[in-house]
Parts: C-alpha cells; structure tokens; sequence
C-alpha cells in the first residue's frame, strides 16, 4: 500500500506542482482536470500498478488522491484472485 | 493504393531513387526526380505533411535537399539506417498522427514490403507513380484553408514548445502557465465550415462520436435556429495552434444535445477541451435546460469517454454503441487560471 501510494505521489508531481501534496488532497478541486493528466493517471495505473481500468472504473472518485488510488488498487485486487 | 481511404496527414519519403534520381553517397551532385517539387509543394499547400525516411547518412542527405531547397518541408525526417518500418513509426510518433494517416513513397519493392509487412496500416507507394501523386484521392482534401495552408509552420511552432517542455525543469501545469494561452470560443462563421468539415474528417482520437459532416450540413446547423455549432481557436506565446475545437449543440427546450465534441490532437495536453465542455455546460444551464452528450466509442477516443466522465457526465443509457450522458449543472467548475477564455 505505502509502495502504491509513493509511486502515485511521484507520479502526480510530474504534473501537478504542488509538492507538498497531500495523500488525501483533491486533485480536482484546483480545476486541473486535464484530461490528458487524467488518461495519463489511468495509463500508469494499468501499466505501472498492474491494475486494468474498466470504462466503469472510469470515476472521479477513484482517482481522486493519492489515497482515493491505492484504495481503488486494493480494491481490484480483492476482486481479482491471484493468477 | 491499399488502406482505409481516409485522408493522408503525412507522406514520408525515401530518398535515393524517389526524391532524386541515383544514389547520394555515390554521386553528391544527384538531381531532383522532374515533378518532385512540385508535388511536395503542392501537397504542403494542400496542409499534407512531408517527412523522409531513408538510409542515408544523414548530415549528407540534409546538405543536398538544402542545396534543392527542399529542406524546409520535411518535418522530422528519418536519416539512419534502420529500418523504415521503425522510421516511419517514428515520424507518425512525432506528428501525434495514426499510422492510417500516413503513406510511404519509395522506388524499392523491399523497403514497401518491409514498411507494409510491420505497418499494415500505412499507405505504401511506388516512386514510379510520382506524376500521378497529385491525383491520388487519398492526397486531395477537401479544401485547402487557412489552417492547412499553415499546417507545416503550426507544427514547428510545436516542435519549438515540446523542446521547451521538455527541457522546462518543473510540473506540467507549471509550464502551462507560461505559455500565455488565450482560447477563444465563437459561433462558426461561414468562413469557418471548410476548416469545420476538415477536423471532423481529421480527427480520430479526441473525437466523442467519429460522425463526419460535410460542409453542406454544418452550414445547415449554422443557420439553424435549432443549434449551436462553435469553433475554438488557441494562440501561446509560441503562434497560434489554430481552428483546433468544434462542438454541435442541438438546443432544444428542455434538453440541450451535444451531437459532437472534437478538439485537434496537438491541444491534447493543454486541458482545452474541458473548457469547451464547461462553456457548453454553462449556456445550457443559462438557457435553463439539460445537457445530454452522445457518445460512441472507438478503439481510439477512450480520452474523451475520460474526459465526459472526469467532467460531471453521469452515463443514463447506453445501446447499439451509442452512449448517453447526462450532465451535472449544479456545479461547473471555474476555468483553469493559467489561460483566457474569450467566448463571443
């Protein structure tokens, strides 16, 4: 989970400036909804933390912090029985 | 010529026995193929792109096509030796273009095979069909508006901002904030349609529905009273991007329908299309009514599913690949501070 949570956190400050980000700060309460941001967060969430994204997951709510991340993560792997 | 019929964005060349006639590193005095010029010049007025993908060496090969004042057309050219299939990608990488937009001229049956064997997607064609390139359907938009006219000098421009953003030592959205963005949001004129009709045949991936409309229809929902077709443009410090945004709006009493929403792939990171979307959400909200936007997805436009989602749009039907959302207007966010929003 503290993996999840800083690779996240190192990933968001590649484009979000605030550096002191918070791991339950809203990311979209700034108004940088960027939807490139957003697809760029889905893509590393599929690809760095092995988690696919289904177009249901596709929610503000899942990707809203740094927290909001890991708990979608773990949520999916509860779900998923290791192969 | 194989592939999809849409139109070419990006025709890369060979250069030995395409551009011009014999090999360079055998004689550096070789001499442009007759027609060559002209038809690059001709297509980059048509806003066709040129690039080059061949085994050359490369200062050698920029040398002479400067010397043949060709230079200047090709953007990110491909001088190694490599493969051309992997040049080829290359280019389409760096323009941000599909693979489908892009055709492939070179004189030998090996290199066409080798690109069309990896790239299946790509248009490959023989040198010996120069004179008629001009002719190729494929090869012949529409129109030729302003935007394409300038298409060439837009995507430099961009070259110049993707190396000042890469080089720029910061946060994404830190960068954005200097680049003094102003996008400006407008009822489409008449003048607009041809270059309208143009994104709607050009753009696949920030695209909601894929629906093309030709320039009899659009100018049919400029007119009407029943819609709102508006355009948006975008300038930086670095030139103006252009015509890069359009959206059809069917303004109905009680529900506002937004038919098509589609913003140019070289704005995809500058977070424009959100603000095009909250500008729609607010006349919809101040003429008193819903919005519901259609959407049917691709295998290439998930960003704008993204970017409903990401947005307020909550999904209420979904049939036959067409999706519908509704739109949350009880609160729209403010434009983001690092641009300015004109909206006539």
């Amino acid at each position: 989970m503290d993996a999840i949570k800083s690779a996240t956190r190192e990933f968001i400050g590649k484009y979000v400036r605030n550096r002191e980000l918070a791991d339950s700060d809203d990311l979209f309460a700034s108004g940088f909804v960027n939807s490139l941001f957003v697809m760029q967060l889905v893509m590393f969430v599929e690809s760095e933390l092995a988690t696919p994204v289904a177009d249901e997951d596709l929610q503000m709510d899942n990707f809203r912090s740094v927290d909001a991340v890991a708990a979608f993560v773990a949520r999916k792997a509860a779900a998923t029985p290791a192969a | 010529m194989s592939g999809t019929g849409k139109t070419v964005k990006c025709l890369v060349w060979d250069l030995d026995h395409t551009v011009w006639d014999g090999v360079l590193l055998e004689d550096g005095q070789v001499t442009l193929r007759p027609g060559v010029a002209d038809a690059i010049r001709t297509l980059d007025e048509r806003g066709i792109l040129h690039s080059i993908a061949s085994r050359n060496d490369h200062a050698a090969a920029m040398a002479r096509l400067e010397e043949l004042g060709l230079a200047e057309y090709f953007l990110h050219p491909q001088i190694n030796w490599g493969a051309k299939s992997a040049s080829v990608r290359s280019v389409a990488e760096a323009l941000n273009i599909g693979l489908d937009a892009v055709a492939f001229i070179d004189d030998q049956p090996f290199e066409r095979d080798e690109v069309a064997f990896e790239l299946p997607q790509v248009r490959c064609l023989d040198a010996a069909e120069l004179p008629a390139l001009t002719r190729m359907p494929e090869l012949m938009p529409r129109f030729a508006t302003e935007d394409s006219r300038r298409r060439r000098e837009m995507y430099r421009a961009d070259q110049v901002r993707k190396d000042a953003e890469e080089r720029f030592d910061g946060a994404q959205d830190e960068f954005l904030a200097r680049l003094d963005m102003r996008f400006e949001i407008a009822p489409a004129g008449e003048s607009d349609l041809q270059r309208a009709e143009e994104l709607t045949v050009r753009t696949n991936q920030l695209n909601t529905t894929g629906v093309t409309y030709s320039y009899e229809e659009l100018d049919a929902f400029r007119t009407s009273d029943r819609h709102l077709l508006l355009t948006a443009a975008l300038t930086d410090r670095y030139g103006p991007y252009g015509t890069i945004g359009l959206a059809l709006v069917e303004t109905g009493e009680e529900d506002w329908h937004l038919r098509l929403l589609l913003m140019s792939c070289r704005v995809m990171s500058r977070g424009v299309g959100t603000v095009l979307i909250n500008h729609v959400k607010r006349r919809a909200r101040d003429a008193g009514a819903r919005l519901i936007a259609d959407f049917v997805p691709t295998d290439r436009n998930r960003m704008m599913l993204v970017s409903f989602r990401f947005n307020g749009f909550e999904e209420i039907s979904r049939e036959d690949g067409l999706v519908r959302f509704a739109a949350d207007l009880s609160s729209i966010p403010p434009d983001p501070a690092y641009l300015d929003v004109l909206a006539g």
